[in-house]
């Protein structure tokens, strides 16, 4: 019976064969799919028990990671709680998030960069770290627009954002409601963080979402610097005038001054009184004249319609669409219709006017900073468009200073003792009755140090009332430094 | 005759070689072990002298043991087996011990379950001088294999664990007595059928589609042994046990031996179709055999998965109910992706997202932290160890030690593809337990008790005639 038994241990050879087989291809071939898989789970488990290097605003780390010696974990911790929440996000059971998410390959050592460093430290024993990430955030500027948004957003929904006109540098990024970091980090107890951030995540007035940077509003009057711009760009001055009645027919309805009555007591206003006292009418009827392209062509410039940005934490896509309809056109004229702003994308309209018509990329992360404080990487200021020609920027500017200064100008409260600032209100409407009250601005005038845009989401009443105290607050604290 | 002398092994003893190797295994072993503990704890494992001393010296016993009652074994089966046994032991070191948690099982216990089954190895090999004594008692072997396989089923002694109802509580201990039934009845298998041989091979009726004859079917009176191994893996073991690895285990081996005794390839497709026809036809009705199934072929579906999601927006009854689904699974095929060919290292893994790892799917926390490279170690030892098996019975004399040692062979390399194939998802999960590696004293006693039956029946097919010790020897035939 020697056959058979040859033929079965064939068999059995055959079986372990399969084995075989079978284990090379899962651990061959299939084993980086298994390792990205979405249920595997390893790695988010993994990462909690890596050294994480800290996040830092100047000198003053804003979030660190020390060792839990039990549990073998590292407890993520952020000194400052809510105020750096956004945008700096958290690194938490549940994920990674903001800049803990977009500077992930950094913070926990894993990027090329430092991938020679891990070895030698791997020879040599030493623990393994991860970069430090230095933001451009100041940490004055962000406490004063956190601290001016929650008390100036009447129902507690806003979003503030300061640039460095020159740079592009984000010097500020506040967003209300926010919340405490550490109370959805905290892995001694997991369980509440999980809850907490849940609720957080439930919660309909969005604390988790960071208006400065991923909500679009109508940025309202504000947008009417665009609308100068493109008119001024068109061969006009800041002294060409254009019909400005008490309101002007569209279609069906009209469009009103906010105010009640004329813009020049009847007679053809001027760009630059029009921009003081925020005049619709005179604004719409540029819009009309200056036709769909130019409108869509000179929002374009400063930002809108160029698709989402990382900064590298995500900006959402600020929208200005083609109106070949009058009646819509003379509405976007005005920063209503169809527009859609990100808070940062009026800062950058802002600061295009401060920086002389050179809008410069928004950018958030300073400089990466290897274990031994070496320099890994670093951001340098990069040119986003030419959006209007320095002559242009001028007179804007000039404008807008009449904005906090002139005797009836529309932003007073945005006026710094000492200092030239230049503003813009604007009060945007929801269309179901309540505003969005917004103010755009930069200071010094004659040498922008900083730019602001703020928006009191739903705060229904003026931009000057309620957004111009929490710019001026802001520009102060860049200033002040 | 030519046939016998063409198949028949040299009388060497190769007694050193085995040394040489058995002290390789050892070493294996401990270097794994410190392996372990510097990777995890960054200190030596402070039992490392109890388990090189109790270990190494246990083995190395055995084979002094062989050295004087069995000299002409096969010189690889005790390195091989020793070498699993040890990795085993290393890797619930690592496991338990290395991480502090011992609550699930310990390495010392796998150690003191070791020397227990290396004595019963011991005592077979020296007892047992002739294996072929066994045949004389086919029917208590086949009884003894029923009441083992039933003894779970006793109200108040039957234990289900991890749903399968295969365990007997002894009070201090438990016990799986499936692990020694299978022996049992192997060794009234390899009776039975050296006695029915000739009519289960040569009788046959023609199964004819016009004038081709395509099948040679055996009577239906011939067929009784089948029909009530068949009854008896399906009812008992699928049904009322739920103890699937078993059943295939038995059913497979049992087909295997009939194929050796009669050659017929007509056995084999009867069986097959029987079993697998039930299979089918089960499906429906028997729940965890559906699950099984599921998880298999679904395993990465959400559903099957039971992702957050699922659960918490779902009252599927897979989701509800722990175990029901293929995380574990699924866990396994990641622990072996993190592992890649030459994986972590042992004690630089993260085993622990296995569920239940130091049980079945011992074999993934392998994969995870040796790799490839090392589960290949792992399946070539088991393979090979099959082979000499096969080899032995090819070089004995004996009809009924051809049986006995090609089934044994075929037990161990069966089961081992059945666990190591369903923990890869080659074929559903059916729970069995890899020979020598696996945590638990029954499942390491009966793969004791089957490397002593090897080493005996190969020391036996390898010694010389006994014509070449005719003057000392003539009066051990006639104690038989």
């Amino acid at each position: 019976m020697n056959k058979p038994i040859r033929r079965l241990s064939l068999f059995a050879l055959a079986l372990f064969g399969v084995l075989l087989l079978n284990v090379t291809w899962i651990q061959a071939v299939q084993a980086e799919w298994l390792q990205d898989h979405e249920f595997n789970r390893r790695d988010t488990a993994e990462r909690l028990t890596t050294p994480r290097g800290p996040i830092q605003v100047g000198n003053e780390q804003i979030a660190s990671s020390s060792l839990v010696e039990e549990s073998g974990q590292y407890q993520r911790a952020y000194p400052e709680g809510e105020v750096y929440a956004h945008p700096v996000g958290v690194f938490n059971p549940m994920g990674n998030f903001g800049i803990e998410s977009t500077e992930n390959t950094y913070l926990d050592g894993s990027h090329s960069s430092l991938l020679v460093r891990n070895f030698l430290d791997m020879l040599t024993g030493t623990p393994a770290q991860g970069a430090t990430v230095v933001l451009t955030l100041d940490p004055a500027a962000q406490q004063a627009a956190l601290e001016g948004l929650k008390a100036n957003a009447t129902n507690g929904r806003a979003a503030a954002v300061a640039v460095d006109p020159s740079t592009g540098a984000v010097l500020a990024a506040a967003s209300i409601p926010t919340y405490d970091p550490n109370e959805v980090a905290d892995l001694s107890d997991t369980t509440a963080s999980v809850e907490n951030w849940n609720a957080l995540a439930a919660d309909e007035n969005q604390p988790l979402l960071n208006r400065a940077f991923n909500e679009r509003y109508p940025p309202g009057s504000t947008f009417k610097i665009v609308t100068a711009a493109a008119a001024l760009e068109a061969g006009n001055t800041i002294e060409s005038t254009i019909a400005a009645p008490e309101s002007i027919p569209l279609g069906g309805s009209s469009l009103p001054n906010a105010f009640g009555g004329p813009c020049n007591g009847g007679a053809p206003d001027s760009i630059a009184h029009s921009i003081e006292i925020s005049c619709n009418t005179s604004m719409a009827n540029w819009a009309i004249e200056l036709g769909d392209q130019a409108m869509h062509d000179q929002a374009t410039a400063f930002g809108f319609n160029s698709g989402p940005m990382d900064i590298p934490v995500p900006v959402t896509e600020s929208l200005a669409p083609l109106e070949p309809d009058n009646n819509i056109r003379a509405q976007t004229g005005i920063g209503q219709g169809n527009l859609e702003a990100t808070p940062l994308q009026m800062a950058m309209v802002a600061a295009g006017v401060a920086n002389g018509g050179t809008v410069m990329q928004p950018y958030l992360v300073q400089e990466i900073l290897g274990p031994d404080m070496s320099e890994l990487d670093s951001t340098s200021p990069e040119v986003f468009s030419e959006a209007v020609s320095s002559d242009t920027a001028e007179q804007l500017t000039q404008a807008m200073i009449q904005v906090t200064e002139g005797d009836e100008g529309s932003g007073l409260t945005g006026a710094i003792p000492g200092m030239q600032v230049a503003g813009k209100t604007g009060t945007a409407e929801t269309g179901d009755g309540d505003t969005h009250n917004w103010f755009i601005s930069f200071a010094p005038a004659d040498d922008p140090q900083v730019a602001v845009a703020v928006v009191i989401e739903r705060g229904n009443q003026s931009g000057g009332t309620l957004a111009a105290p929490v710019a001026k607050a802001i520009m102060e604290a860049v200033i002040n430094e | 005759m030519s046939e016998a002398l063409s198949t028949a092994l040299p009388p060497v003893k190769r007694r050193n070689a085995e040394l040489i190797m058995l002290l390789l295994a050892i070493a294996i072993t401990l270097f794994a072990m410190i392996e372990a503990g510097l990777t995890r704890n960054d200190e030596m494992p402070a039992q490392l002298f109890l388990f090189g001393g109790l270990f190494g010296g246990l083995a190395l016993l055995a084979h002094v043991f062989i050295r004087f009652f069995a000299p002409y074994a096969d010189p690889l089966l005790l390195p091989l087996a020793t070498l699993l046994n040890g990795l085993g032991i290393a890797m619930l070191w690592r496991l338990f011990e290395a991480t502090g948690d011992t609550t699930n099982g310990s390495a010392q216990d796998q150690l003191i379950l070791t020397a227990a089954s290396m004595v019963g190895f011991a005592g077979i090999v020296f007892f047992l001088k002739e294996p072929r004594v066994l045949q004389r008692y086919p029917y208590i072997m086949a009884l003894g294999a029923v009441i083992l396989l039933l003894l779970p089923l006793i109200p108040g002694l039957g234990m289900t664990i991890n749903g399968a109802r295969q365990w007997v509580n002894l009070g201090v201990t438990s016990l799986q007595p499936s692990e020694f039934a299978k022996i049992a009845l192997v060794t009234f298998l390899a009776g039975y059928m050296v006695t029915k041989r000739d009519v289960l091979s040569l009788v046959s009726k023609p199964v004819k589609i016009g004038p081709i004859k395509v099948l040679e079917l055996p009577r239906m009176r011939d067929m009784a042994p089948m029909a009530v191994m068949w009854g008896f893996c399906i009812i008992v073991l699928v049904i009322l046990m739920n103890d699937l690895g078993t059943s295939l285990l038995l059913f497979s081996t049992f087909l295997a031996m009939i194929y050796v005794a009669t050659q017929r390839s007509s056995w084999i497709i009867l069986g097959l179709s029987a079993f697998f026809g039930a299979c089918t036809l089960l499906y429906p009705f028997v729940p965890h055999f559906r699950t099984r199934v599921v998880t298999w072929l679904d395993a990465f579906s959400p559903e099957v998965f039971c992702t957050d999601e699922i659960i918490a927006n779902s009252t599927d009854a897979f989701c509800v109910t722990a175990g029901q689904n293929s995380q574990q699974l699924v866990q396994g095929l990641f622990a072996l992706g993190e592992g890649g060919i030459l994986g972590a290292g042992l004690g630089g893994g993260k085993p622990g997202h296995v569920p239940e790892v130091q049980n079945d799917f011992i074999f993934t926390a392998f994969g995870e932290e040796l790799g490839l490279t090392g589960v290949m170690v792992m399946l070539m030892a088991l393979a090979l160890l099959a082979q000499r098996g096969m080899r032995i019975a090819l070089a004995s004399r004996e009809l009924f030690i051809k049986m006995f040692a090609s089934g044994i062979s075929f037990l161990i390399a069966f089961q081992s593809f059945v666990v190591i194939g369903g923990v890869t998802r080659v074929i559903p999960m059916t729970g069995a337990t890899i020979p020598f590696v696996a945590k638990g004293g029954s499942a390491l006693l009966s793969s004791w008790i089957m490397l002593a039956l090897l080493v005996r029946m190969s020391n036996n097919a390898r010694k010389p005639a006994p014509v070449a010790i005719q003057d000392e020897g003539a009066t051990q035939v006639i104690t038989r």
